[in-house]
């Protein structure tokens, strides 16, 4: 991982207004990079995914990027009530989203299967009362 | 077509890029679910919309996307108005509902997919 390039970000779980700010920027940081436009759409649609799942389930976290040789890892953590079965978050419209964040527009239980999707590898872990921990790989070619 | 063609097709304001209303664009969708714009948007370049709220402008920024449209007289507040800005997206506003504002597009040759477009 020499000469790797790591963001990092405070994910801040109490203003909505917020939520998809580091994914902006991480957006903007790879285009300065010059990487690939499929390989930057396709990192930053998985990270502001799971990024607006850290402010609306886990009250904020962390994330992190690090832009590596061979692949872009996104690392999101936070300490929310975490995940008590995994696969059924992961499948296609299945969602504990209350009605009044349908109506900002998100909780419609497509973000796991999206972030899966449009990653090359995908890791949740997610401990009950603990937080979770979702790490994703997008993987360069050279 | 021309984004400004979708300006005078849906009678609409320009509230921020003037400069880029002579791009063009290939297909347009809408939904007030940025859920589903997320999941099943693919090149998509234009956004309708009556949800109001940063998540939109961040959305089609993640998206691609190179216009959004409000429709319902909705007003994107001035935080929104400058996210678009420093993102170069062209944000319009209409009076008219979704529904007459999709149709008068599509009927105009603005498609949802750009398949029916390159094999015409
Ligand atoms: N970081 C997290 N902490 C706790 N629970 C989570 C977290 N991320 C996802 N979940 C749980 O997994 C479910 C599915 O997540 P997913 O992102 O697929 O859908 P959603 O966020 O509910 O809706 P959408 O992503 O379509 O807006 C959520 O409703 C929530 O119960
Ligand atoms: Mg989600």
């Amino acid at each position: 991982m020499s000469g790797a390039l790591s963001f990092h970000f405070d994910v801040d779980g109490e203003n909505f207004t917020m939520a998809g700010q580091a994914s902006v920027q991480v957006k903007k940081n790879l285009r300065r990079l010059g990487l690939p436009p499929e390989v930057i759409r396709r990192v930053s649609i998985a990270m502001y995914e799971g990024e607006i799942n850290m402010v609306i389930h886990a009250g904020g976290g962390h994330a992190e990027v690090v832009v590596a040789e061979d692949a872009i890892e996104i690392v999101l953590q936070d300490n929310g009530p975490g995940i008590a079965n995994i696969e059924q978050a992961m499948q296609a419209g299945f969602s504990t989203a209350p009605d009044a964040i349908r109506s900002l527009g998100f909780g419609a239980g497509m973000g796991l299967p999206n972030m899966k999707r449009y990653t090359d590898e995908m890791d949740i872990q997610s401990e009950v009362g603990r937080g979770t921990r979702i790490t994703m790989r997008v993987l360069l070619e050279n | 077509m021309k984004i400004c063609t979708i300006q005078e097709l849906l009678n609409a304001r320009v509230i921020v890029g003037e400069e880029r209303l002579g791009d063009h664009v290939y297909s347009a969708c809408g939904s007030d679910m940025m859920s589903d714009v997320l999941a099943y948007v693919k090149d998509q370049a234009v956004l309708l919309t009556g949800l109001v709220n940063p998540q939109v402008i961040r959305t089609a920024v993640m998206m691609d996307m190179h216009c959004i449209v409000f429709v319902r007289s909705k007003e994107p507040t001035p935080e929104m108005i400058q996210l678009a800005e420093e993102s170069g997206m062209v944000l319009l506003a209409t009076d008219k509902r979704m529904y007459e504002a999709c149709g008068l597009l599509y009927s105009n040759g603005l498609v949802g997919n750009k398949v029916r477009e390159t094999s015409a």
